[in-house]
């Protein structure tokens, strides 16, 4: 196995054994960037300066016999669309190509006390606006399984870098499945925490109510490793949880016997792949051999969760973006007579028409006349999700679900029909409006694609959710992390 | 059919569209609307909204003086900023 293809504990091991140094493993992944980048471009901006540094850093650690931390000499991708002071962070938007944070994401800076060796920030969906990466102000990133498809989105960019050995793991952020999604066409581990679990401050706001920021990895004991070292309060987001926060590795091993597992028919229905539905049947069965209790159930609101989730979120957006103005950082547009002019023509050149589309959507939600029939009506259905979660919950110790209901698309497929777009992140919405946690598990291929699997648990739960999620990946006995090679994969 | 004053809305929203982008929203604004209207008609009159998922309500913290930015890291990041303000084109 090449150094670029460990999961990050696996280099942890091999580094702290001195089998391998950090300044090794780095210039393999940034030898790897070198080969493959050119025909993935997951990545907006490369610190592979700094990613050196740091891992001379730890090796100079480990050789004093210090504990380097936990992530150090580890390449990881940063998904640009949490600050990192001095390194610019774009959102992949033309908006904001040139800004360069005065400060760091508190989870940045918690990663950089444990060692952060950052390889580059990550392409994405414009804003986090997404689900295909497709809406990118620089490029569109491609999937490594297969260099026609997308990476899916909007942590589209993180993905693929780690799919294709151009990091270890990544961290994304996800508001409504930009996490799962994309780990779930990349063969990946993706986790979205409990809303407030993970400090929100210096991730540039998309959905202030939805979004988390959390990690794709290439198994399930690299989640818990991250999570660990990015969950916990922070007096800088007052939406951040005071919670102690366990040992999300300890449990790993634990298994799934006696849990009680349901599958909500509403994410099983129409426009679901039947190679998609094989492998969740397959998994099924694997999850009760292992000693689970599986039964169908219905949350009947689920239905109405896709239409909630695309009036909230472009909602909260329109006024999120509001910042986006030319005075106080980014673009301007030149010329302009008055102040007016300027914000108009500023915000019309600095978005790209996804973000525009979603403004639009939101201002006319908020809007006087149409308030109470939009907005005021999904927030009282979001009400009904959570109430739908919480009974279920009372039963069930976990759901489950895909991902995504297709493997990934190609890439074009979409982008002409931004609703048939939307439709495809029908599994993973309604978590985010629930606030609960979340993560997608490999659990096969179909077209020789990765298919995902959704886990799904109450707040906080995060632990149980792993040690299910460990369960079948160990069960499967394999992971689905092909990476594409040198000469193959790209035409 | 919903009706969208497209004018009004990019207004509100300060962008400045072209024709073409007017007729091409207008038309996917109303296309998603249709779809989100399966959640107008329904009867939910008693249920109470939800704005945020998570019980939490004023959240305080000690009143400390803490290091900030300095005023030249603030305007660092700005399109334009004279004598340590930003700077914008005229307003009135």
């Amino acid at each position: 196995m090449e150094p670029y293809e460990m999961t990050a504990w696996e280099a942890r091991d091999a580094l702290l054994r001195g089998e391998m140094s950090a300044l090794e493993l780095t210039r393999a992944v940034q030898e790897r960037i070198e080969e493959v980048e050119g025909r993935v471009r997951a990545y907006v901006t490369l610190t592979l300066e700094e990613a050196l540094r740091a891992a001379r850093e730890a090796d100079d650690r480990m050789r004093r016999g210090q504990d380097p931390g936990g992530v150090a000499g580890l390449p990881m991708a940063v998904k640009d669309v949490l600050c990192t002071r001095g390194v610019r962070t774009t959102c992949a938007s033309r908006m904001l190509r040139d800004y360069v944070p005065v400060y760091d994401a508190t989870v940045i800076s918690r990663l950089r006390d444990q060692g952060l060796t950052m390889i580059g920030k990550a392409n994405m969906d414009e804003f986090a606006m997404g689900s295909s990466t497709e809406n990118s102000f620089f490029q569109v990133t491609r999937n490594p399984w297969d260099l026609e498809r997308v990476p899916g989105g909007s942590s589209g960019g993180s993905a693929a870098a780690v799919a294709a050995g151009e990091a270890l793991w990544a961290l994304g952020s996800d508001t409504g499945g930009s996490i799962r999604q994309p780990a779930s066409f990349c063969g990946l581990v993706g986790l979205k925490p409990t809303y407030g679990l993970v400090s929100r401050y210096g991730l540039v706001a998309f959905a202030s109510s939805l979004d988390q920021v959390g990690p794709i990895t290439r198994d399930v004991r690299d989640c818990a490793l991250l999570l660990s070292l990015i969950a916990g309060h922070d007096h800088r987001d007052s939406t951040s949880l005071k919670v102690e926060i366990p040992d999300y590795q300890a449990g790993l091993g634990g298994g799934v016997r006696g849990m009680r597992m349901g599958v909500p028919v509403e994410l099983m229905g129409e426009g679901l792949a039947p190679g998609v539905r094989s492998r969740m049947e397959e998994s099924f069965r694997l999850l009760e051999g292992l000693g689970a209790e599986l039964e169908e159930t219905s949350l009947p609101s689920l239905e109405y969760a896709l239409s909630a989730y695309y009036i909230i979120a472009p909602a909260e957006a329109s006024s999120n973006l509001a910042r986006f103005d030319g005075v106080r950082y980014g673009y301007r547009a030149e010329g302009a007579e008055d102040v007016l002019q300027m914000y108009g023509r500023t915000r019309a050149a600095g978005f790209g028409p996804e973000v525009k589309r979603r403004i639009m959507l939101g201002t006319y939600a908020l809007s006087a006349g149409y308030y109470e029939a939009y907005y005021g009506q999904a927030q009282k259905v979001r009400t009904l999700i959570i109430e739908d979660f919480r009974k279920a919950f009372s039963r069930y110790d976990i759901l489950l679900s895909p991902t995504s209901p297709t493997v990934a698309f190609r890439v074009g497929e979409k982008t002409a029909d931004p609703l048939s777009m939307y439709l495809s992140d029908v599994c993973t919405i309604p978590v985010n409006l629930a606030g609960i946690p979340a993560m997608s598990i490999p659990c096969g291929l179909d077209e020789g694609m990765p298919v995902g699997l959704q886990m799904m648990a109450p707040p906080l739960q995060e632990a149980r959710l792993l040690q299910a999620a460990h369960a079948l990946e160990q069960a499967l006995g394999r992971r689905f992390t092909a990476i594409l090679n040198g000469e193959g994969g790209g035409r | 059919m919903v009706e969208i004053d497209v004018e009004h809305v990019a207004w509100l929203a300060r962008l400045e569209l072209t024709e073409e982008e007017k007729e091409v929203y207008g038309r996917q604004l109303r296309q998603i609307l249709e779809h989100a209207a399966a959640i107008s008609a329904l009867d939910i009159k008693e249920v109470p909204p939800t704005s945020h998922p998570m019980p939490l309500a004023n959240v305080m913290r000690e009143d400390r003086v803490e290091p900030s930015l300095s005023q030249e890291e603030a305007l660092s990041c700005a399109p334009r900023a004279e004598g340590g303000y930003f700077a914008v084109p005229r307003i009135f």
